[in-house]
């Protein structure tokens, strides 16, 4: 969507952008596809796999549904209802939830920023390739007979060699691996620009709730990612070459898998919880007309949120008899987020009563993720107590307590987003009507769908079964989810339909069609590939973060493309960076390593040297060094 | 136990939910005409809003743990009842610990209980991780290779429980059920006494002729018959087969019919089950499952 030529408006710079449009123009040639690494275009590449991924794992669960509908249904059968809902999960959790958060902030961070590119472009877009392959190859599973079928948990001794025998789980662990790999890439990336780039006069005090978000969440990737790929690692070890970890016959123990799982697991939850907030602070705060209420508490309950976050996997854990004194504790953790997460609400709710609310399609999605969030968190307040969960744990109630956060918050949050920045991406508007359309069915589809599941809990019907016997009281309210799930999948459909359609057909964006105050709105819709002519100098000392840039930044070099690099804390100038140009070898590289990873998980003695040989082959490639490179980096103090 | 404690939360967070969600929708439509309220006030709502939810919440946390405490009373008491569970892939072994070793009783699928009496359960796994529980009686403890899990509950009332697998263990998690039999003293004392018992030895004819033909099949290779050479161990113990009332893990009710379409083609009934299906001539049939039948 880079427009071919940059856009002309009278005001007798036209010479100035087309110095920038073609310092940093797109690749050219027949691989300019696999060349590029502006952040807009792997950003939009990301946004748009991972909704794919949204598309297929949604499809899985209407077949969930489809089973589920009658009691001793034979539509699917076991080994392939268990393949179906650990896709589900695994698709949800590492194929959709994670990376179009990191789609997002690919996107939005240096645009909220003022920056003209992330700080490492080309890390982006081999991060791309990891996960794009890696979810493609899982799918490609699937398809042979070789999708994994232990839950997306993978719990020991189940999914260890014993009792999962061909290469289904082995392949699972490293196709999860590469997702987490392009996770933990993406996190670097979203760090250094959020922390770095940041336009002279924004100190860290007053950087946007979303960016905040996706460098709280980067961090957290940052620990929780290499605990599941090291799980992982040792479950395939497990495997492949009898290493005995997760085995109890050989003095390991399968415990330790569901301790190192849930150490990533939970932080998950909060790692694609975190970035909503972000973004239904950023929604309320346009469509409210003023900076959200308590950007400081916000800020700092989603700093709490992070730490508190690695503080309570134990509370998926407390039927395996722990004991008493250490369930208490993580009970205690587990309640206690709720504090920085209500903080968060209520500052938002605050903002509504102060602000000039316009109840637009992206305001009415961040309501609904309100409203439906506040079930999931309650119902994750009563989950953290010991005697009740031991009572709702492995049912239904915990499904349908994950649904109203995962998709409450996660979902709901990004159709908002969706609608939000969808101009801004495209130039296009969506349409209002299909879009309150979609989202009065997803809102009501969904409730039909997962509300009667808390019920189906308390009466005893346990998650992740293919199927149950009449005469036990959960019939009726099966039938009814199935059909919510329905109701639900069209509301989803219809934001689809309108996106195809806007895309060529909608109402013209312009700069700004919400009345928004933040950076990313004062730049053309779809933005030019430099984004910013110029790049803003933010008045500073003020309370807000959306006033009116005060000046803007000169003395770039006009022959090659550079970023502004700024003080973490302040946002002072440090100097500029030549940022690295299009390439082709994100995408060898990419490419080389998930091969890599596959191969592995065929044969590991075969495929691991070849593999690591064939990557360092590619390594090399990308660092060769080149007399006239744009690698080549300099430090020179911005004028 | 856990309807109070249902009741009090979903009352306690419902009417919270009323409230907040009120909060939003009126200042989501008090738009325009309102009159203006200053940030600092915003800021106060905010913060007693935060004081009310810690305030909230350590109470729960209180009232939970407390909970907790109470009934999580592991001290043996002198009249429980120890039982040790195993579960297999998928289905459920439950051997009765109170009696002499040369008495141990072993049975699957269907526990049974006296009434008023504290039941110790020791939870072990045969393979993968299960998870027991009965949901009207019994919270969910897991069965964990190499761990040690036990629970206690207690039944005050005569029935049959449904009792459920609760972690996903595999192909026929879904069908990993037991029965729970509460029963008054009296009752359950002589059924211990009579599961204690060899299998049944007066035969008629053509049930002989089915003992022949079960002895001679591939299910002695898992089975046990107490009192026959049938002593295979990885499978449900069949002694007294016929005083069950369920078959296939309460898959099935216990008739000849389902127990034949069992035999034949269990992968059909139950897909994924370690029974095998067994080829028994047709004129074989009968008889075996009238000796199967008289496994009273």
């Amino acid at each position: 969507m880079t427009p071919a030529s940059p856009p002309t408006i009278a005001d007798g710079r036209d010479s100035e952008r087309l110095v920038l449009q073609h310092i940093w123009a797109p690749p050219t040639g027949p691989l300019r596809w696999f060349r590029e690494v502006n952040a807009q275009v792997i950003g939009r590449r990301y946004i748009i796999t991972a909704l794919m991924f949204f598309v297929l794992g949604g499809i899985e669960a209407l077949l969930i549904r489809i089973q589920l509908a009658r009691p001793e249904n034979r539509f699917l059968n076991p080994d392939l209802y268990d393949q179906i809902f650990t896709l589900h999960g695994s698709t949800m959790m590492f194929l959709f939830a994670v990376p179009v958060m990191q789609g997002l902030a690919l996107y939005f961070v240096p645009l909220l920023l003022g920056a003209r590119n992330v700080a490492l472009p080309r890390l982006a877009a081999f991060s791309y390739y990891v996960y794009l392959f890696g979810g493609l190859f899982l799918y490609i599973g699937l398809l042979s007979n070789t999708g994994p079928d232990a839950g997306w948990f993978a719990y020991t001794p189940l999914s260890g060699p014993q009792f999962s025998s061909g290469v289904r789980l082995d392949f699972w662990t490293q196709m999860i691996i590469c997702t987490n790999i392009s996770a933990l890439a993406i996190a670097v990336v979203v760090i250094v620009t959020a922390l770095k780039q940041k336009p002279p006069g924004m100190s860290l005090n007053r950087m946007p709730v979303f960016v905040w978000a996706m460098t709280i969440q980067s961090f957290m990737v940052l620990f929780a990612m290499p605990v599941v790929i090291s799980a992982a690692t040792m479950l395939f070890l497990d495997r492949s070459i009898g290493t005995n970890i997760f085995n109890s016959a050989e003095g390991g123990d399968p415990l330790l898998w569901q301790h190192l799982f849930w150490f990533f697991g939970h932080p998950d939850v909060y790692i694609v919880f975190i970035p909503p907030m972000g973004m239904a602070a950023e929604i309320i705060s346009t469509f409210c007309g003023r900076p959200v209420v308590g950007y400081q508490a916000i800020v700092l309950a989603e700093i709490s949120t992070g730490f508190l976050s690695f503080g309570l996997w134990v509370h998926h854990m407390f039927a395996t008899g722990l004991p008493q004194l250490g369930a208490t504790i993580f009970t205690a953790a587990s309640m206690m987020i709720a504090v920085p997460t209500g903080i968060q609400i209520f500052c938002f709710i605050a903002t509504m009563w102060i602000g000039r609310p316009r109840l637009q399609v992206p305001l009415l999605w961040v309501a609904g993720f309100i409203a439906t969030f506040i079930i999931g968190g309650f119902t994750g307040v009563m989950l953290a107590s010991v005697p009740f969960d031991v009572q709702v744990h492995d049912t239904f109630f915990v499904v349908g307590h994950l649904h109203y956060v995962l998709i409450g918050a996660t979902v709901f949050s990004v159709m908002g987003a969706l609608y939000y920045w969808f101009p801004k991406m495209s130039g296009r508007m969506l349409d209002s009507t299909l879009g309150v359309w979609s989202f009065w069915l997803a809102f009501i589809g969904f409730n039909v769908t997962f509300l009667p599941m808390h019920v189906l809990g308390l009466r005893g019907m346990p998650r992740r079964i293919y199927t149950y016997l009449p005469g036990l009281g959960w019939s009726n309210l099966n039938l009814l989810i199935t059909i919510g799930a329905f109701i639900l999948a069209t509301g989803f459909f219809l934001t689809l339909l309108n996106v195809i359609k806007s895309r060529s057909n909608g109402k013209e964006a312009g700069t700004n069609p919400w009345r928004a105050s933040s950076l990313e709105w004062k730049i053309p819709s779809p933005p030019p590939s430099y984004t910013f002519l110029d790049v803003p100098v933010l008045p500073s000392g003020g309370p807000s973060e959306d006033e009116e840039p005060e000046g803007v930044v000169r003395g770039f070099d006009a022959s090659r493309c550079e970023l502004l690099m700024t003080n973490v804390v302040d946002g002072s100038p440090d100097y500029r960076y030549i940022v690295p140009g299009p390439s082709i070898w994100p995408f060898l590289l990419g490419l080389t390593s998930t091969l890599t990873f596959a191969g592995i998980a065929f044969d590991v003695r075969r495929w691991a040297p070849i593999g690591a040989a064939l990557c360092i082959i590619m390594l090399i490639g990308w660092f060769w060094p080149t007399r006239n490179s744009r690698l080549t980096q300099t430090m020179e103090t911005a004028e | 136990m856990p309807y109070y404690l249902w009741n009090m939360f979903a009352w306690l967070f419902g009417i919270l939910w009323v409230i907040i969600v009120c909060f939003m929708t009126i200042g989501l439509l008090r738009s325009g005409h309102a009159t203006r309220i200053s940030e600092r006030a915003g800021e106060r709502a905010v913060a007693t809003g935060a004081g009310f939810t810690v305030v909230i919440l350590f109470a729960l946390i209180i009232m939970s743990s407390a909970i907790a405490r109470e009934i999580s009373i592991v001290q043996s008491q002198p009249n429980e009842l120890k039982v040790r569970v195993t579960g297999h892939q998928w289905w459920w072994e439950f051997q009765y610990q109170d009696d002499p070793p040369d008495h141990l009783l072993t049975t699957a699928n269907e526990l049974h209980i006296p009434i008023g009496r504290p039941v110790r359960m020791e939870v072990r796994s045969g393979d993968v991780i299960h998870s027991f529980w009965v949901p009207s009686l019994s919270p969910k403890i897991d069965a964990i290779p190499d761990h040690f899990n036990e629970i206690v509950f207690q039944a005050n009332q005569v029935g049959t429980y449904r009792g459920q697998c609760a972690e996903f263990c595999g192909l026929q998690h879904a069908h990993m059920g037991f029965l729970v039999v509460a029963e008054t003293p009296a009752v359950f004392q002589n059924w211990l006494n009579h599961q204690l018992e060899p299998s049944q030895e007066s035969l008629s004819t053509e049930e002989q002729q089915g003992r022949h033909v079960f002895l001679s099949s591939p299910c002695v290779v898992c089975h046990t018959v107490r009192g026959t050479s049938a002593f295979g161990g990885t499978a449900p113990d069949l002694t007294h087969l016929a005083s069950r009332t369920t078959i296939g893990a309460a898959l099935l009710s216990n008739t000849p019919g389902n127990l034949s379409g069992w035999i034949t083609d269990s992968q059909r009934v139950k897909p994924g089950t370690q029974m095998p299906p067994i080829d028994i001539a047709s004129q074989d049939m009968q008889p075996l499952l009238s000796y199967l039948d008289a496994l009273k």
